[in-house]
């Protein structure tokens, strides 16, 4: 199979969208000028013109609320962030007015709307740049929430997405645009809500998604030395979370162990533990482990902005304690 | 209007201390010896130097992604700048905050910001904190014109012309928001237009001339001291580095960004006009120039050496009280 970056997977579901529905269309800060600051909207102005692809001013509040207007009137807006740190400009429009709006309104409208939002820890660009928001928007009933670690999910996932008549936010890593991998032709589009199998083991779950879901496999790697096979879920949806698949994993492996970038308290990982403890409790052979950042903002030096990054060393420490 | 030659060495030194700083950081960075990534204000020197000038060191200012020069010419040191920049424990935040983090409270520096228009309403803060307990201090907030797009503007302009709050805010309009023509994404010609809706004074001004930002921000700050409330002044100026280092610039030609050097340099203006007036000899400039040359050198030397921060710090000033680990 051909082998493309991240960011040009994103680039194919963005170009297949928009010449499959006119009423797709893009907007956020440089994107049609510089081509995004991750070269994922790069060639789309020469394609679509400047009429479907907008840069606007430094806007956040304007760009997701116009997102959400423009959606209620009958168009299929992408909104871009920038970087996902600035969602938190536009909070009121995201969970109030984008995230509500259907449901308040007695179903009367749709939002069909992608916001796009480039996360996590690159090269020390410290507390404000930096950091992995994604669990928030569990907690926010009326949105939908994709986050692809590799580029044939990424551009699955922003197809579904931007066919979606829900408003879904979609995390990219911002280090995962550059990584190369095979992405199937045609019209490859994965579906939301479908959490997909890494790596198949029988002696411990790993559950994990985005970048991290590479430090699982690499872990998974370093388990398989010591003769533990693990399952390496990688999640794609966080919103709503794929349980059966967890669930299915866990009835054979009975150990489970959580990891991501973002802080672990009141993390993704939170929300899966719990589940688990209400629903399947029974699965379990051995407590959770659970491995986020620790509980601090993301510091700037390099020897301290390391400190705060999951390994794949630390994965399979935790796979081993709970395996033992 | 006669200027006696220690001020007029003070702004020469704040302006050059800027530009060296700024030019040996872009250098360290291009040699991959610095993390994160650096903007630089080469180019936009007479208005931070202009603006702070007029204030003592009990006001106060917030600056931008963009913000060596508004430490610098707020007082603030070389050596725990450069320190911060390496992200070392000497550093201004200990490490933790880096180029678009610096801060300096000592100095009434309250700090950069990774967020465009997040400083707004930090300065409104500031000045209504001085208006409740009369100190007579001022705040000032330093902003782009890509920021002057941010719904934060509103709001903080707006509170403080209301409240008649003692804050200036120095529009710093470079012309480019990253790769982003103002004129592309803002329907006025003049930020300082937008003043009349609130029903402040603005103020347009040569940004490339220290000497005429000083004066405009004397008459602000005096009219905020005073009581009289905000005013808007628009610095006009041009981005002369890449929106950060590193930045291939392919939104504009070499020969566009030449030519505004050429005729703008805001040192190059002060040093012909200091000159022509004979306020200062070019031997003087010259000194100013070597002696801050040997600090920033040193700086580097010192900064390079010092150690970064243990990982026993991780959590230190996370909460005042102590907390969680
Ligand atoms: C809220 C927010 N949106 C977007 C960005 C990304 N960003 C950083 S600097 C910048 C351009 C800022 O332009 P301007 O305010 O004119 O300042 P200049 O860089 O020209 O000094 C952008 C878009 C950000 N840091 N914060």
């Amino acid at each position: 199979m051909r082998k493309i970056t991240f960011s040009e997977a994103t680039l194919e579901a963005m170009t297949e969208e928009m010449q499959r529905d006119d009423r797709v269309f893009v907007m956020g800060e440089d994107i049609a000028r510089q081509g995004g600051i991750f070269g994922q909207f790069k060639g789309l102005p020469q394609k679509f013109g400047t009429g479907r692809v907008l840069d606007t001013p430094i806007s956040e509040t304007a760009i997701a609320g116009a997102g959400v207007g423009a959606a209620l009137a009958g168009l299929r807006p992408v909104v871009d962030m920038h970087f996902a740190d600035f969602i938190t400009v536009c909070m009121d429009e995201v969970v109030n007015q984008m995230a509500k709006i259907r449901y308040m309104f007695g179903g009367q409208c749709t939002i069909p709307l992608v916001l796009r939002a480039p996360d996590g820890i690159i090269r020390s660009a410290a507390a404000q740049h930096s950091q992995s928001l994604e669990s928030w928007f569990l907690h926010v009933p009326g949105l939908k929430v994709v986050i692809p670690s590799n580029p044939a999910d990424a551009k699955g996932l922003l197809k579904a997405a931007i066919r979606s008549d829900d408003p879904v936010l979609y995390f990219e890593h911002k280090a995962l645009f550059p990584m190369k991998g095979p992405v199937p032709g045609g019209d490859h589009v994965v579906p939301i809500g479908k959490a997909s199998i890494s790596r198949a083991g029988q002696d411990v779950t790993i559950v994990s998604y985005s970048a991290m879901a590479h430090r699982a496999l690499e872990a998974a790697d370093k388990l398989a030395g010591q003769g533990i096979e693990a399952e390496v879920i990688d999640l794609r949806t966080i919103s709503p979370l794929d349980k059966e698949t967890i669930f299915t994993s866990l009835a054979k492996t009975h150990r489970l162990v959580i990891a991501h970038e973002a802080v672990k308290t009141g993390g993704v990982g939170a929300e899966i533990a719990a589940l688990v403890a209400e629903e399947a409790l029974d699965l379990l052979d051995a407590p959770v482990a659970r491995l986020g950042a620790p509980y601090v903002p993301v510091p700037f030096s390099p020897s301290l902005e390391k400190l705060v990054k999951i390994t794949a060393d630390d994965i399979a420490g935790a796979a081993l304690a709970i395996c033992k | 209007m006669n200027y006696d030659a220690e001020f007029l060495r003070y702004l020469y030194r704040r302006m050059v201390s800027i530009r060296l700083f700024e030019e040996k950081v872009g250098e360290l960075f291009l040699a991959g010896e610095l993390p994160g990534f650096v903007h630089l204000y080469i180019g936009e020197e007479a208005i931070a130097v202009g603006v702070c000038a007029s204030l003592t060191d009990r006001d106060y200012i917030t600056s931008t992604h963009r913000g060596h020069g508004h430490c610098l010419a707020k007082g603030a040191q070389i050596l725990p700048m450069m320190a911060e920049i390496y992200g070392k424990k000497a550093g201004y935040c200990k490490g933790k905050g880096g180029s678009m983090h610096i801060a300096d409270f000592t100095v009434g520096m309250l700090g950069a910001n990774g967020v465009v228009g997040g400083g707004y309403n930090l300065a409104v803060g500031a000045a209504l904190a001085a208006k409740m307990r009369q100190t007579g201090q001022v705040a000032v907030c330093f902003f782009g014109d890509g920021a002057s797009n941010r719904g934060t503007f509103h709001e903080g302009i707006n509170m403080a012309a209301a409240w008649k709050l003692p804050v200036i805010f120095v529009n710093e309009n470079n012309q480019w928001a990253s790769t982003t023509p103002c004129h592309t994404t803002t329907a006025i010609e003049n930020i300082a237009d937008r003043a009349a809706g609130y029903g402040i004074p603005g103020v347009i001004v040569d940004g490339n001339d220290a000497f005429a930002v000083y004066e405009t921000a004397r008459q602000a700050v005096e009219r905020a001291r005073q009581g009289g409330g905000p005013t808007l002044i628009e610095a006009k100026t041009y981005r002369i580095k890449g929106h950060f280092v590193g930045d291939p610039e392919m939104y504009r030609t070499k020969a566009e960004v030449q030519k505004h050097f050429d005729e703008n340099d805001p040192l190059k203006n002060f040093a012909k006009k200091v000159t022509a007036a004979k306020w200062l000899k070019q031997a003087d400039l010259d000194a100013i120039q070597a002696a801050v040359a040997a600090e920033v050198a040193q700086a580097v030397e010192e900064a390079r050496r010092a150690p970064y921060p243990e990982d026993g710090e991780l959590f230190d000033d996370l909460y005042a009280e102590g907390g969680l680990k």
